[in-house]
């Protein structure tokens, strides 16, 4: 068999698609490029590979049986269609596979719009040219002005200038002052230019329309749908997308503002731990300089300067600690002991190691508490803390001389609540929110600031919490104060 | 006659600490314990200098300082604000207030009774 005949059955593969690309407004690159591989695979399968076999390349066996011995698959008797001479077996296989696959992809996947364009011009080129001169060749009536009108209906006037003038300046001239002859290749411009705004079939059909009076095909309505239909999709698509973008935004926004308050917060929180650091500290610098300059002090100031030294010394310790405290308890890297707990032992605990206070003050303490109660879970040591706090605090406000503290223990429905009430000169009902956030203390007039962190309560409040409980206070002014918590029963 | 200084602070260990110094300098000490205490006192007693804290109860430092700027016959009076508070816009605040000194807590006792003994000598 010549290698001419073979070659033949070779270049004969593009016969369909050239064809169909010129009659066919329905055929596709996909389409072209499906048919082409198809055909040429088989050409391979039917024409090459025994060929290859043949000369010993391959194993003759192939031939004979089929590959893995297939015999419906045999190269020169494809599908058993036998009797035929090899060049006409091969071209009916390479055939059927190539316009089958052309027409099948063509029709399954549908043509884009500018395809659809595309091979439209393709395929009614001799009508267009035959009727009218067609686009290219077109020698009609339609003036530049009327085109330009078209334009800026679709484009607006300013789009429309900007567009004739960029036209007018590739062709060397200077519009409006020249005149614009209205030829094909201005008419061949404008379409494409509202072919980007509206669809390129919509496009055509508008310019026909100004250029010469001729009804729409169907064939034209139905591309038109066609366009419309994508461009909706498309549009539908970018709303989508413009809906999830505003979203995101809005997000990003709201996070945003989060963040900047979150910083304005820090801010203050710094501003705040400088000052409640610097203030001890000045007390501090102050008498330990007073001590270095003046070695002649009487003993009995020498003694009362270093006691405020040490006491001073102790608020900074005790603040850091309540600070690193805090830190620990926010961040929530607290480590929590839970375990059962008998209030009735953490309250005699918390007394007795406040018992030296009570007593230096002169403080009546009275304990009531039931003879059973339910045990609660939580951690000891944090709960002590809280005790711990509340006693203090209490000692601190009650009147000195005249102290009372009355501390109670009872049941409630589902858990154990616990009273620490004073007789200090209570807490404006204005006050009382403030008092747990963080370095809120309530100034009294008549007494010095309350020593203290300002830390406790708010530290008190965020384990109590934890365990799943409140804390409370309740107090008028100039009637003592009643701080309560609750711990759930276990 | 010794000159009289008004120390307005809500800190005890810090009224002390200023009483003791400028005591020592030969100043005669009034202390008041908030603002309104301290604008009382201007009144009583007609100081030659007032020790400002700034956060104070009831009347913060800057309002004290506003109020006896805002009486022409107070002019005289020296102010020196005494603040833990030290960002720019604070000490600024201060002196745009009319305070004659901003001194920033914890200061140098030295440093203080000599800024004192300066503004007073004027």
């Amino acid at each position: 068999m010549s290698i001419g005949l073979i070659s033949f059955a070779a270049v004969a593969q593009f016969a369909p698609v050239v064809l169909g690309g010129i009659f066919w407004k329905g055929g596709t690159r996909r389409g072209a490029m499906a048919a082409l591989i198809a055909g040429f695979v088989v050409w391979f399968y039917t024409l090459l590979l025994p060929a290859l076999a043949r000369s010993g390349w391959l194993p003759i066996s192939l031939l004979e049986h089929g590959p893995f011995g297939i015999e419906l698959l045999k190269p020169l008797q494809l599908f058993g269609l036998a009797g035929l001479d090899q060049i006409t077996h091969a071209m009916i296989w390479s055939m059927i596979a190539n316009i089958g696959t052309y027409v099948a992809v063509s029709l399954l996947a549908s043509a884009s719009a500018d395809e659809h364009r595309q091979a439209s011009l393709f395929v009614d080129v001799f009508k267009q040219s035959g009727e009218a001169g067609g686009a290219r060749f077109w020698r009609g009536t339609a003036s530049a002005p009327e085109l330009y009108n078209v334009l800026a209906r679709f484009l607006g006037a300013a789009g429309a200038e900007e567009s004739f003038r960029q036209y007018a300046a590739a062709k060397g001239l200077q519009w409006p002052r020249d005149r614009l002859e209205a030829d094909a290749a201005l008419v061949h411009y404008v379409e494409v230019q509202l072919g980007g705004a509206i669809g390129s079939a919509s496009a055509r059909v508008m310019i026909a329309s100004v250029v010469k009076e001729e009804a729409l095909t169907l064939d034209e309505v139905r591309e038109i749908l066609d366009e419309a239909s994508q461009v909706v999709v498309y549009s539908h698509r970018l709303e989508q997308k413009s809906h999830e973008l505003e979203a995101a935004t809005a997000e990003l926004r709201e996070a945003n503002e989060r963040l900047k308050e979150l910083d304005r917060l820090k801010d203050d929180f710094v501003s705040t731990v400088s000052h409640e650091l610097r203030t001890p500290l000045t007390s501090i610098r102050a008498f330990s300089q007073i001590l270095l300059e003046e070695p002649e002090l009487e003993l009995e100031q020498r003694k009362k300067f270093l006691g405020i030294i040490t006491k001073e010394t102790e608020r900074l310790t005790r603040l850091i600690n309540q600070m690193l405290d805090l830190s620990k308890l926010e961040s929530g890297r607290a480590e929590w002991q839970d375990a059962r707990l008998d209030m009735r032992e953490v309250i005699a605990e918390t007394v007795t190691g406040m018992s030296q206070v009570f007593g230096e003050r002169d403080i009546k303490v009275e304990v009531s508490v039931p003879d059973r109660v339910a045990p609660v879970r939580g951690d000891v040591d944090r709960i002590i803390q809280v005790m711990l706090n509340l006693l203090s605090n209490a000692a601190k406000f009650c009147d000195a001389g005249r102290g009372r503290i009355e501390i109670a223990l009872s049941e409630q429905v589902g858990a154990l609540r616990v009273d620490v009430r004073d007789n200090g000169p209570g807490i404006d009902p204005s006050d009382q929110k403030e008092i747990f956030d963080k370095f809120r203390q309530v100034g009294d007039t008549l007494t010095a600031k309350p020593h203290g962190s300002g830390l406790g309560l708010h530290i008190s409040r965020q384990i109590v919490e934890h365990f799943g409980g409140r804390l409370w206070v309740e107090s008028r002014r100039g009637a003592g104060a009643c701080f309560s918590f609750t711990l759930p029963h276990e | 006659m010794s000159k009289k200084i008004l120390v307005a602070d809500d800190e005890p260990h810090i009224v002390a600490a200023l009483q003791f110094l400028l005591q020592r300098s030969g100043f005669e000490v009034l202390v008041a314990r908030n603002g309104e205490e301290a604008l009382q006192l201007v009144e009583a007693a007609a100081p030659d200098m007032v020790l400002l804290d700034v956060m104070m109860p009831v009347r913060s430092g800057y309002e004290v300082c506003r109020r006896i700027r805002e009486r022409p016959e107070w002019d005289r009076i020296k102010i020196v604000m005494l603040s833990a508070k030290g960002r720019d816009a604070e000490v600024n605040k201060g002196l745009a207030l009319g305070a004659d000194l901003y001194i920033t807590k914890p200061f140098s006792t030295r440093d203080l009774v000599e800024k004192v003994e300066g503004l007073l000598a004027d």
